[in-house]
């Protein structure tokens, strides 16, 4: 039986920078293949090669056997391989019925939708994927989760042999993550090939049965997962040895930061806590559990309706993220796109709209040359990668960006850091730097409040975990006793508990 | 390299080397038109254009939009003639008018920025009310400046020269440097131009965007305010029926000069520019002696075209 897919010396170039330089693939039905590399390394090009959306220079791509030449995403869907985005391409004003049949609806002879043969459709596809998703719910009123679960539903009705997942469980929780796996198993089982593309390694090796590493647009490994170890797989990717996945350095003891006592807020219900200066605090959780919430009401950005907060023995009120500005308080967002950057900006710009304020004189004018100072200072201190400080931001990888966004925060020289998922969609070499960064800032005293749903990560870094779920905070470890059991057991203990405000 | 350069300049410049390729033509056609007194009547016409769209400048940054200039403009220019005929000085009269103007943008930009409401509606509802309150107050007649000697100070404001330069001209010139600076070198500036780019993002850091949106507003006001008092000076009186459509011509002398609807990006060079283009077109469509109802339709195909090459030229980027 020949190979689901097969791709021999394809090449891609944009102007004059080569992006693919002669890369092999091979997936074939009934497995699921890891696609790794760092960002950059040419994987979404390679998979828009793949669904048709640019055109190879050079090399030959077999599907089923046949060659092909897509020119347009459509053409690569009705053969057969469907994609499901990263930022998933769901309307969210739609039902999922909808969704999963749109431009594609059942119509009788007058042109009109019929709508029951769409649920009913819809619910079996969905049936399939062993999920109970109401086919006429709107999508806005699903979880991520769900909404992926739809995607791949949709993949099946249009009889996709070749799926290709692009960072599936980078906003799942643990949970869902496994949910998610159940569901590649059965696809697989059924003979559909899988491309899975991820930063997280351990899905990698949970989940998949072949291995592709990318690194500056060539195939530089490929094998059965099985034949591999991490540090190995690491190594390819980056080209080099990282020793050390999470460099941890334990925490001076010192004096109390942050006392946050019964807060109360959307999605957040009497949390008690405190964090000391110099400390990582790190917060455990399912998708949806108020960790973000938490650190939007600390911030200001949304509205405490319960509880006091402490800093360095001091009530403050915050009612706006000026005054947590005003308070020391640095918050960086977990979504760079919609709430973090200017992505059509540059980033100095960027960079210092938080703290402008500083760079300003009395008559009210920006001093550029201050302004450009302190930006270039993080820039070099952070090693963005960047043409310059003028570079536009939608041209940066995901890492810079995020370590552009960390550099807004710290301008303003703040006593408390918070950061939600600093490193979601960031590479491993990049991850890496930003876990050395927060070691620094810690070192430097900062009090740091860290949301992640990358366990591994959490427990690496952080001095403490506290665990949230359903808007309460429900457990408490140090860094000796933290362990990712302990952790997922509190993280299902306030779902009894009723509904978050 | 350097046809590198030369193609950025190309791309960031299209406005301006539009408006030059437009003159020259003008001119092979018609020599007339590149004479000193020429040139100084197109600047004149264009100046009250180019002070309203400096103030839809701002607005537009923001990825608002202000509809109310037109009625803003003729209400303003109502009180103004009254106040003139009522033998107020300039020096209260003129402020008086400007902050009046302010304050109506100011209204509407609050109902954008603590309502919620969408700029195109809460300007389009300001439009409608201010053009109404015109109508009530002038009961639909012209106001005139009257006959005492501040009248003819007046007049100046809108008819005058220094220097052999027309005054509206050198008005228009230092709102220009004023929005310059503003948009260039003040955090108010920067933050016209970050809520543009990304509202959710600006306030995440820390910055008062509603604070801003009906600062940004107010300017329009005030400006729009400005070129009422301007056309009430040079005719002397003030026509309930002023400035109707003056709002549209505004945004488009922002949009030809680069401005991008959606926000955060654009350069107040441009508008001015933008303006100019309208303006050269208008008074190279006279002296060619094209009838006013084709004007309409050589003015429309003129903006298509430009917004047509720009939109390619920024995909192409």
């Amino acid at each position: 039986m020949p190979a689901l897919l097969e791709l021999m010396g394809v090449k891609k170039s944009f102007g004059e920078v080569q992006v693919l330089n002669g890369v092999d693939m091979t997936v074939k039905s009934g497995r699921a293949v890891a696609l790794a590399g760092e960002n950059g390394a040419g994987k979404s090009t390679l998979m828009k090669i793949i669904t048709g959306i640019h055109a190879r220079d050079a090399g030959v791509m077999r599907f089923r056997g046949e060659d092909c030449h897509f020119n347009t995403a459509r053409q690569s869907m009705n053969a057969g391989i469907a994609m499901i985005h990263q930022e998933l391409n769901l309307l969210s004003d739609l039902t999922v019925g909808e969704n999963i049949y749109l431009g594609r609806e059942p119509v009788n002879l007058a042109r009109r939708i019929y709508w029951p043969e769409i649920y009913d459709q819809a619910e079996g596809w969905l049936k399939q994927l062993k999920q109970d998703i109401d086919p006429r719910a709107e999508i806005g009123t699903l979880s991520i989760a769900q909404q992926q679960m739809v995607e791949i539903a949709k993949a099946l009705s249009m009889n996709a042999e070749l799926i290709i997942m692009d960072e599936p469980t980078d906003s799942l929780t643990d949970i869902e993550t496994k949910i998610l796996f159940e569901v590649v198993e059965n696809l697989r089982d059924s003979g559909k090939g899988i491309i899975f593309i991820s930063h997280r390694l351990r899905d990698i090796f949970d989940m998949c049965d072949d291995l592709v590493v990318l690194r500056d647009g060539a195939m530089v490994h490929q094998s059965p997962v099985a034949e591999i170890n991490e540090n190995d797989l690491i190594r390819h990717m980056v080209g080099r040895e990282l020793s050390d996945r999470y460099p941890y350095v334990p925490s001076q003891p010192s004096e109390t930061r942050l006392r946050v006592t019964n807060l109360g807020a959307a999605g957040v219900r009497d949390v008690s806590f405190e964090a000391c200066a110099g400390e990582v605090v790190g917060f455990a959780g399912l998708v949806g559990a108020g960790r973000t919430e938490l650190g939007k009401a600390i911030y200001g950005a949304n509205a405490a309706t319960a509880g006091t907060i402490e800093i360095d023995g001091e009530q403050v009120t915050i009612k706006s993220p000026s005054d947590g500005l005003k308070y020391g308080i640095g918050y960086v967002t977990e979504d760079r796109k919609l709430e973090g950057l200017i992505q059509a900006h540059s980033i100095n710009h960027n960079m210092s709209l938080t703290g402008l304020k500083r760079f300003v004189s009395r008559l009210g004018t920006i001093n550029k040359t201050l302004e450009r100072q302190a930006v270039t200072k993080y820039m070099d201190a952070f090693s963005i990668k960047a043409q310059g400080i003028d570079a536009t931001i939608s041209h940066l990888s995901g890492g810079n960006q995020q370590k552009v966004s960390i550099g807004k925060s710290l301008i303003p020289q703040p006593r408390i850091l918070i950061l939600d998922e600093p490193t979601r969609g960031v590479d491993v070499g990049a991850k890496r730097e930003i876990y050395a960064l927060i070691n620094e800032l810690k070192g430097q005293g900062l009090c740091i409040l860290l949301m992640s749903s990358d366990m591994p990560e959490l427990l690496g870094v952080s001095d403490r975990v506290l665990v949230m779920s359903n808007g309460l905070l429900t457990g408490a470890f140090s860094h000796e006793e933290a362990n990712q059991e302990a952790i997922m057991h509190c993280t299902l203990a306030g779902l009894s508990q009723g509904n978050t405000p | 390299m350097n046809a590198m350069h030369i193609k950025q300049f190309t791309l960031e410049n299209i406005p301006l080397i539009g408006l030059l390729l437009l003159m020259f033509f003008v001119a092979m056609i018609n020599p007339n038109f590149l004479t000193v007194d020429n040139l100084l009547n197109v600047f004149r016409q264009t100046s009250i254009n180019a002070i309203i769209a400096m103030g839809m400048t701002f607005v537009i940054l923001t990825a608002g939009i202000d509809l109310s200039s037109g009625s803003i403009l003729a209400f303003s220019g109502a009180v103004c003639a009254t106040l003139i005929a009522a033998n107020v000085p300039l020096i209260f009269a003129l402020p008086i008018t400007l902050v009046l103007g302010a304050a109506l943008g100011a209204a509407s930009g609050s109902i954008v920025a603590y309502f919620g409401v969408q700029a195109f509606i809460a300007t389009l509802v300001a439009m409608t009310m201010v053009r109404g309150g015109v109508l009530v107050f002038t009961g639909g007649r012209p106001i005139s400046t009257g006959n005492f000697d501040v009248a003819n100070t007046f007049y100046e404001v809108g008819g005058g020269y220094i220097a052999g330069i027309p005054i509206p001209v050198i008005i228009a010139g230092i709102v220009f440097v004023l929005c310059w600076y503003v948009l260039n070198h003040t955090r108010l500036g920067r933050y016209t131009y970050a809520i543009g780019g990304n509202e959710q993002a600006t306030k995440l850091a820390g910055i008062n965007v509603a604070r801003v949106k009906v600062t940004v507003y107010a300017i329009s006001g005030a400006l729009a305010a400005l070129a009422g008092i301007i056309l009430t000076a040079r005719l002397e009186s003030a026509q309930p029926t002023a400035g109707l459509g003056y709002e549209l011509d505004a945004i488009a002398a922002v949009v030809l000069g680069g401005t991008s609807l959606t926000g955060g990006r654009g350069r107040i060079t441009g508008t001015l520019i933008g303006a100019l283009i309208i303006g050269v077109l208008n008074n190279a469509l006279n002296i060619l002696d094209v009838s006013s109802y084709f004007q309409m339709i050589a003015k429309g195909s003129v903006i298509l075209l430009a917004v047509v090459l720009d939109g390619r030229s920024k995909a192409s980027t």
